[in-house]
């Protein structure tokens, strides 16, 4: 692992370095980005986090004393293969749909015994203090790998979240008059030097949301995509969204529909 | 002659269907504007939840996803030009050099508790997300249009520096639902800052306009 690790901070070096020299032209620059995302790939710190989450899946922890093995994700209890994937989804037994996060914590609090408010105080990590919904979401996203998102959004809850989803999306307001679609909206477009994906199609939303959660080499850490899209609002520079809230599940709901087929490559690693 | 008229009412139902297209969210939209509401932290002090409030333009752009009939976006455009205010001295053209300081920074504005901006921190155009400038600055977006030597090519008369600067001010009273910030209408930057970066884009010595 440390000499992966190693060989990742190396390559990242060479990465920049190539990037000091491709000042001149934009297809040069975009070029070089794509082969630093290319060296950073291959030693993921998020792998580490993933192998956390195993652990912290399968230890019996909190008042009951109990391990998450019997959490469903949606595919029956324990199954976690294409959970990810198939999630925001609508679950009979809370009677609404349920992001990957909001049915983690549903499941700490029912089967393990703990407080919601234990168990989000820590949803994401800040230097010194790792999060646990951080690790255990890396843990189960991987168990997506290489299998298709597949939200077609089918049950009336579902078809709702989504449309819902879509009125975010383009819902404008702020001191910027921003929303979602004014950045991802169109095809080919550029922030500065980052490109933007167009997220009302399917290649665009699908290149966004087959890479989360992701490590984010800025951040230093693994973003889940609460995070991410809790932070897109802060870019907004609107109000901080309620951790788990409905508008957040909705946009996850509009962003995985309109993505369903693209296969998940997942823990993924950004800038 | 056939031909003519089944291209005649592709091209009809192509606009028809346009036209007709459903606002994002549909029938859910009023339901959806609640929940977004209350999904922000209680802890959200009062005048940072304004943020969230829509003017009839944001509410309008939406709804037809940026992209209003012509008759609406007219109107839209008519209401954003009534807001424009200018300089109390009246000199709209002002000091390229702060403008290309202005046009560089995209800090500002930041709220939340998680990372916010520190308080003063100040607030730029952050022109270089969207659009190219000087020749020097590579790390420029393609969102709006390149201005590269913007002034070279626009000259610097009477009209072309007010429009520049009404432009900044309020993007909407030219193009309505148009991607671009109404600086001036949200006290974003102030007027003064605004004749900067009127002359970082026209002054024959700004980068912009060098090669």
């Amino acid at each position: 692992m440390i000499q992966r690790f190693v060989r990742t901070l190396a390559a990242a070096a060479v990465a920049t370095a190539c990037l000091g020299q491709a000042a001149a032209q934009d297809a040069k620059v975009a070029d070089e980005l794509a082969k630093y995302r290319e060296a950073l790939a291959d030693g993921n710190p998020a792998d580490l986090l993933e192998v956390k989450g195993e652990a912290l899946w399968a230890e019996k922890r909190g008042p009951k004393n109990a391990s998450l093995e019997q959490c469903d994700l949606g595919q029956g209890p324990g199954k976690l293969d294409g959970a990810y994937a198939a999630l925001p989804k609508y679950f009979k037994d809370t009677n609404k749909v349920m992001d990957v996060e909001s049915r983690l914590v549903h499941c700490m609090v029912t089967l393990q015994g703990f407080t919601q408010a234990e168990v989000t105080k820590q949803w994401y990590s800040t230097p010194g203090k790792d999060s646990d919904i951080e690790a255990l979401v890396t843990f189960i996203g991987a168990k997506s790998n290489g299998k298709p998102i597949n939200v077609p959004a089918s049950h009336p809850a579902e078809a709702k979240m989504a449309k819902m989803g879509e009125y975010i999306f383009y819902r404008r307001s702020g001191p910027q008059d921003f929303s979602c679609a004014i950045c991802h909206g169109q095809d080919g477009k550029r922030i500065r030097l980052q490109e933007l994906g167009n997220l009302t199609t399917r290649e665009g939303a699908g290149v966004a949301m087959k890479t989360w959660p992701s490590y984010r080499v800025s951040q230093g850490a693994v973003w889940t995509m609460q995070r991410r899209l809790i932070d897109c609002m802060r870019q907004a520079r609107w109000p901080e969204p309620e951790y788990l809230a409905d508008a957040i599940i909705a946009l996850e709901t509009y962003l995985q529909k309109t993505a369903t087929g693209t296969v998940m490559e997942t823990p993924g690693i950004k800038r | 002659m056939k031909l003519k008229f089944a291209l005649l009412a592709a091209l009809t139902a192509a606009i028809a269907g346009q036209a007709l297209a459903e606002a994002p969210g549909g029938k859910y939209a009023g339901e959806a504007d609640r929940m977004f509401r209350a999904s922000f932290k209680a802890e959200n002090p009062k005048y940072w939840m304004t943020r969230l409030e829509q003017d009839e333009t944001m509410k309008t752009c939406g709804e037809f996803r940026d992209n209003p009939p012509r008759k609406i976006g007219e109107k839209l455009e008519k209401l954003n030009k009534a807001t424009i205010r200018y300089p109390v001295d009246g000199k709209l053209i002002g000091d390229w050099k702060e403008g290309e300081k202005l046009a560089a920074v995209g800090t500002g504005g930041h709220i939340g508790f998680i990372q916010p901006d520190p308080p003063g921190r100040v607030r730029g155009g952050n022109c270089y997300a969207c659009h190219e400038l000087a020749k020097k600055e590579i790390a420029y977006g393609t969102i709006g249009p390149s201005l590269r030597e913007f002034g070279k090519i626009r000259g610097q008369d009477e009209d072309t520096i007010k429009y520049v600067y009404d432009k900044i001010y309020n993007s909407n009273a030219f193009t309505a639902c148009t991607i671009m910030p109404r600086f001036g209408l949200h006290s974003w930057l102030t007027p003064e800052q605004i004749t900067h970066i009127v002359a970082f884009l026209v002054d024959p010595e700004s980068p912009v306009n060098k090669d």
